[in-house]
Order: C-alpha cells, then sequence, then structure tokens
C-alpha cells in the first residue's frame, strides 16, 4: 500500500514512453486474473499483459515491452484513458511498473481520481499536441523529459503547455493529495451532517 | 432557487471544503466487497483506525466466487479466491460490518443485493468500490464508483474527497416497442453520447420512457452510466421507487415511511430546475441494440449493418479498425447472423429477477432448445433472485431448455471465477462490457445484447431479432 504521507509533488522527471489508442480501459492496463490478489503488491510486471502478449503473437512488441522503454517515468496516451472500472489495481499496476505521471488527451474520471489518491499527476493536452509528444517519444526513446506541475507543461526535446484541474494541482503542490488525514480531522463535523440526514438518525 | 436532484443531495451531505479546493462529502452508505477493499482494510491496520459507520457499511463477496454448486465448497479450490474471501470474512468481523456471505440468503452480487434489500433509498449518498455503483441511481440517489484509496477514506471518515459534477438531463421521449428494453435505451445513449461523453457529468433520466419503467429496467439504465463516461446515472423517485422499497427489510417502517416518502419526494428535482446540458433520445422508434466491438459504444439495432470506418471522425478510425480486427467482422455485415458460442444471461445489469423472467418467457414459448454446440449459462444475481426464480419455476423452463443453472456472482461478467470463454469464443452477454479480454479468454468476443436478445442468440446460434423470433408485436 502507497505510504499515507503525502509528499509535495512539484514535477515528474524521467524519459517517457508512448502508448497510442483511444479508449484504452482498465481490464487492458490489467487484466481481471490478475486482481485476485490481497495486496497491490506484483502488479507492476502484469501491466498490459494481454495486449503485450496478443502483439507479442503478431511479432510485434507492445511498448511496455521495448528495451528502450524500460525504466520509462512518464506515460503518454490518447483519449478517454483508463475508461471502465474502478480498480485501483489499473493505476497501481502502472505505478508499480515505474510509471509516476501521465500526459494524456483526456482521462476516465475514476482513474483520473485514483491517480491523484496515488500521487500520480496526470495532465492532458489537446489531439495536436499529443500527436506531437508521441512521435516525439518514439523519435528518442532516451530523451528526458518533465512533467512540471507548477509551471503546466511537459519539457523535453519538444515543450508544450498541459492542463492540470485545479483542485488536484493545488493537492500535489501542498502535498494534500492523500486526502485521509485531513479528511480525519473534521470528524465532528462529520458527525453532525450525519446526525441531520434522516436515514441515518432515523428521525424521519 | 430551484434545483435538482444532484445538487439537493450533494449538499446535504457537505462536511467541509478541503484545502485543495474539494468537497469532502458524508457517504452514508458504503457498500464493500471482496476484490477492492482488502488492501483498505490493510491500510486501517497499518494506521490503527477502525470502520467510523460500521452500521452504514454492508459488504458481500461476488466476482470470484464460483458459480456451480460443487465448486462452493470450502475452502475454494482457486487458493487466491479463498484468500479473498477469507480476507473480506475476517475484515468485515474484526471491524463489526454485517457481510452477506454465501448461504447466508443475502449473497449476491453487490448492485443487486442492495436495492432487494432496501438498503438502497432515495438521497443517499451512496459509494462502492466498483464502477457499476451507479446503478443505485435508479432510487434517486447519488452512487458512485470509487478506488480502494477513497474506500480506506470512507471506511475510516465516513466521508470522502468530491469535485462537484455538471448534471446533463437526458429526456427518454415516447413509448419504448415491444422487445425494447432499457438495456438497449442505455446502449443506443452510450452510442450516441460516446464513452466518454459523460466524463464531469452526472446523468438525470427523465421522460416517459423512464418514467415508464419498472425500479429493475431502471437499475440497468443506471448500471451502464459509467459506460458513457457519467460516474452518476440517477431518476428521480417517484411512486414505482416507493412501491418497489415499501415492506423491504431496510426500508422505513410503520409511522417512519410515510415521513421518509414525503422527504424522498422533496429531494427530487424541481420542475424548473435548470441543468448544464440536456439531450433528447426518442424511445418510441429504438430497436434492440446489440454492441458488435470493443468498447460499449460500438453498437447497432440489430437490424442494422456494422458500420463503415467512413461514417467516424478521422481521430476514432484507429479503434474501428481495431475493433474490425478484434471480432473479426467486416463493415457493412448485418449483425443479425453472426454466431454466438457462448450465451450468458446475468450479472448487476440484467441479473435480476424481471430479466430471468422476461427471457424464460420467451424461451417457454418456443419449442427449440439451446442451438447445438452453445452453451448457455443463466446467473441469478443474489441469492434472492435464485429463490424468488426457483420459486416461479424459471429453473425448469431454463433446464428443459439446454440452459445451465447457475448459482449466484458475477461469474462470466468479468470471468474472476472459474466460468469463462476459451480462446476466440464468441459470446452474446447481457452484462456491461465488451472489452477485450472481458470475459476471461484474451481473445474472447462479447456482444452485449439485453436478456430477450441472449436467450434468442441461445436457441438459434447467432444474433437474432428477438421481436421476430418470438413475435413480439407493439400493442396500440
Ligand atoms: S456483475 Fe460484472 S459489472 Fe457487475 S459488479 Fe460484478 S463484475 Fe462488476
Amino acid at each position: 500500500m502507497q505510504a499515507t504521507a503525502a509528499a509535495i509533488i512539484e514535477s515528474v522527471s524521467g524519459r517517457a514512453v508512448p502508448l497510442r489508442g483511444n479508449d484504452i480501459d482498465t481490464d487492458r492496463i490489467i487484466p481481471a486474473r490478475f486482481l485476485r490478489c490481497v495486496t497491490f503488491d506484483g502488479l507492476g510486471e502484469h501491466a498490459f499483459e494481454d495486449d503485450r502478449r496478443g502483439l507479442a503473437a503478431k511479432g510485434e512488441v507492445h511498448a511496455f515491452d521495448k528495451p528502450e522503454y524500460q525504466g520509462a517515468k512518464i506515460l503518454f496516451a490518447n483519449k478517454n484513458f483508463g475508461c471502465g472500472s474502478s480498480r485501483e489495481h489499473a493505476p497501481q499496476s502502472l505505478m508499480r511498473w515505474g510509471i509516476e505521471g501521465v500526459v494524456a488527451e483526456s482521462f476516465a474520471e475514476i482513474f483520473f481520481g485514483n491517480c491523484v489518491s496515488l500521487g500520480i499527476p496526470c495532465a492532458t493536452v489537446g489531439e495536436a499536441a499529443i500527436g506531437r509528444l508521441l512521435a516525439a517519444a518514439e523519435a528518442d526513446p532516451a530523451a528526458s523529459w518533465v512533467l512540471d506541475v507548477k509551471a503546466r507543461e511537459i519539457r523535453g526535446p519538444i515543450t508544450e503547455p498541459v492542463t492540470f484541474l485545479d483542485g488536484p494541482r493545488s493537492q500535489f503542490l501542498s502535498g494534500q493529495w492523500n486526502p485521509m488525514s485531513e479528511l480525519l480531522s473534521h470528524l465532528t463535523e462529520v458527525e453532525q451532517v450525519a446526525s441531520g440526514l434522516p436515514y441515518v438518525s432515523g428521525k424521519w | 432557487m430551484a434545483k435538482n436532484l444532484y445538487e439537493k443531495v450533494f449538499d446535504r451531505h457537505v462536511v467541509s471544503r478541503l484545502s485543495s479546493g474539494q468537497y469532502q462529502v458524508f457517504i452514508g452508505l458504503h457498500l464493500v466487497h471482496e476484490v477492492t477493499s482488502p488492501q483498505a482494510f490493510a491500510l486501517l491496520r497499518d494506521r490503527g483506525l477502525k470502520v467510523k459507520f460500521p452500521g452504514r457499511t454492508f459488504a458481500t463477496v461476488d466476482h470470484i466466487i464460483p458459480t456451480d454448486i460443487a465448486s462452493r465448497q470450502r475452502p475454494l479450490q482457486d487458493s487466491l479466491a479463498e484468500e479473498m474471501l477469507q480476507a473480506i470474512e475476517s475484515n468485515t468481523k474484526e471491524h463489526g460490518v454485517a457481510f452477506f456471505g454465501p448461504h447466508s440468503g443475502h449473497q449476491g452480487v453487490v448492485h443487486v443485493i442492495g436495492p432487494e434489500l432496501g438498503l438502497t433509498q432515495p438521497g443517499m449518498t451512496i459509494a462502492c468500490g466498483d464502477s457499476h455503483t451507479s446503478t443505485h441511481g435508479a432510487f434517486g440517489s447519488l452512487a458512485f464508483g470509487i478506488g480502494t484509496s477513497q474506500v480506506a477514506d470512507i471506511l475510516a471518515t465516513g466521508t470522502m474527497s468530491l469535485g462537484r459534477l455538471k448534471v446533463r438531463r437526458i429526456k427518454v421521449t415516447g413509448k419504448l416497442g415491444a422487445g425494447v428494453y432499457a438495456k438497449d435505451v442505455i446502449l443506443a445513449i452510450i452510442r450516441k453520447l460516446g464513452v466518454n461523453g459523460g466524463v464531469g457529468f452526472a446523468y438525470e433520466y427523465a421522460g416517459e420512457a423512464i418514467e415508464a419503467m419498472t425500479m429493475e429496467q431502471r437499475m440497468t439504465l443506471c448500471n451502464m452510466s459509467i459506460e458513457g463516461g457519467a460516474r452518476i446515472g440517477y431518476v428521480n423517485p417517484d411512486q414505482v421507487t416507493f412501491d418497489y422499497l415499501k415492506g423491504r427489510e431496510f426500508s422505513p417502517k410503520g409511522a417512519d415511511w410515510d415521513k421518509a416518502v414525503e422527504y424522498w419526494k422533496s429531494i427530487a428535482s424541481d420542475a424548473d430546475a435548470t441543468f448544464d446540458d440536456e439531450v433528447v433520445i426518442d424511445g418510441a422508434s429504438l430497436a434492440p441494440h446489440v454492441t458488435w466491438g470493443i468498447t460499449p459504444a460500438q453498437s447497432v439495432a440489430v437490424n442494422e449493418s456494422i458500420p463503415a470506418e467512413s461514417d467516424f471522425i478521422e481521430s476514432e478510425r484507429p479503434l474501428i479498425r481495431e475493433a474490425y480486427e478484434y471480432m473479426s467482422l467486416e463493415a457493412n455485415q448485418p449483425i443479425e447472423g453472426v454466431k454466438v458460442d457462448v450465451v450468458f444471461i446475468g450479472s448487476c445489469t440484467n441479473g435480476r429477477l424481471s430479466d430471468l423472467q422476461e427471457a424464460a418467457k420467451m424461451v417457454q414459448g418456443q419449442t427449440g432448445k439451446v442451438a447445438s454446440g452453445v452453451q448457455a449459462l443463466v446467473v441469478p444475481g443474489s441469492e434472492e433472485v435464485q429463490k424468488q426464480a426457483e420459486a416461479l419455476g424459471l429453473h425448469k423452463i431454463f433446464t428443459d431448455a439446454g440452459f445451465e443453472w447457475r448459482e449466484p456472482g458475477c461469474s462470466m461478467c468479468l470471468a474472476m471465477n472459474p466460468d469463462k470463454l476459451k480462446n476466440r469464443q464468441v459470446s452474446a452477454s447481457t452484462s456491461n462490457r465488451n472489452f477485450k479480454g472481458r470475459q476471461g479468454s484474451p481473445a474472447g468476443r462479447t456482444l452485449l445484447m439485453s436478456p430477450v436478445m441472449a436467450a434468442a442468440a441461445a436457441l438459434t446460434g447467432q444474433v437474432t431479432d428477438a421481436r421476430k423470433l418470438f413475435h413480439l408485436e407493439n400493442k396500440a
């Protein structure tokens, strides 16, 4: 389990792995058979397992299998990345594979929220910009990139402005991306709200 | 000022504004299952925390549970599944949380048992570590899926951090034709708005066709909101909702009942409420829908052909090509007649009593049997559904026709238990996702459809217009 003591995240630096395709769902990120577990340990090696095997069978190589992308920390993806189930196993497997930040055209909502809880900044860019980023990461797999939460940009062989949702961005910059401690500090108010709800208090 | 249901319910549950700008929101009902909870309980243990509202937390086992009776013997044959079952048993015991295990009479898919126990009620906030939690919106609650970190947040505090959504009203006008169900309506909506059309929105479903739906149909509809990108989908509570809830185990009783109904009416959208967006769908013109591709938006009416690449904008074409290739289907090929190997009737989308009744009614009216070479599974959504179906003799109708009648669970919806497609088998499935590999074989193929359409496919061995096969005609 991710440590609960959150840290300030101003940027993510490292190489980038390009992953083309819209609507890459959580079943593809981590196939359901790997959800038979009571911890998230070991999920990293199974990220995209079926896609990787499927391509290997056709004599092609998935980006996550290419030697030049091993150790990459930033993922580039297209539209609606992470759609499908709420399983945190999906961002957990990406994180355990090594991914610390994602730039995509758009994200599915639950996946996005799960990434925030794990301290993985997710930024969006337009269709043309993601095209340039994917091409740059394909052309030069060894290039270093910085996903800069503070400056709202991705810098590498090329630089593109990115969009972060304001709430999550300030969570990363303040180190508050894991909200549990703050939630715990308001338990008195929680009791008050709960007792004001007829279905909780039984006072209809 | 006039408000819609989303605004009213959200506002009543806000506890505080967090430093991030998000809201701390009280969650009135927390449903828990074995897949997304063990790591959350472990985190509580690490931090020495207890479950804050054990009485508002309910758990069951659904994803990993085998559905043939012999395999439900403990310990389960799959040691990983057994370990997960033991974990939820001991975690719920340790924290004083109700657990509906096998043979409790209440075990089942979490989104089937919440409503049937009367736990799901209008005006609640409901969360579960499962994206199809949107199902419970059928009652006029704000119900949504969460990840494991948030499961831990709710266990520990009864609250979670949330942003506000926009609200899109989807009006489905007219009367649905014979043989057309909520499943077809939601597939048509997702086809029109896309799999990410609902990101950032809660969907309010309204209009004549929705008002005419039973609660179980409304659950099917709301269930698949998330397949259209909307984390929340809801229907305003009305007399149909109240009639369904009356007398259920956890429903308000006696003098409280009338007051509860008043409260529930008060949280419905005001007549002059405004919405961030509105979409109108002509319900009367809808035909049964079937998916042909690898996302729930890739569907066609049963009397249509698979669309051509040129029907889509450039950026969508790679996915269309990927779908043709994966499904081994071609542009302009009619969907009717596509051969199926497996039929799965069940899941939190379509595994409720009325789903099984509709399918059984069609099967009973036919002299035929399940087509040779086709394996057809009927998996009730819960032990309660199973009991009621058996009391009505539905299991006999199905087994006499060559269907397998199973024990309740998620089963082949995502195949975390032993029910799996093999190799490149094609499945006609009443579940909610046709993603690559979803039904347990990395190369398996899924065609989503309604229970009645799945019954038709079982009998003919191919995608078939149930309206023709079962002589369903619109009554004036
Ligand atoms: S039936 Fe399918 S979609 Fe529903 S909870 Fe189970 S696995 Fe998820």
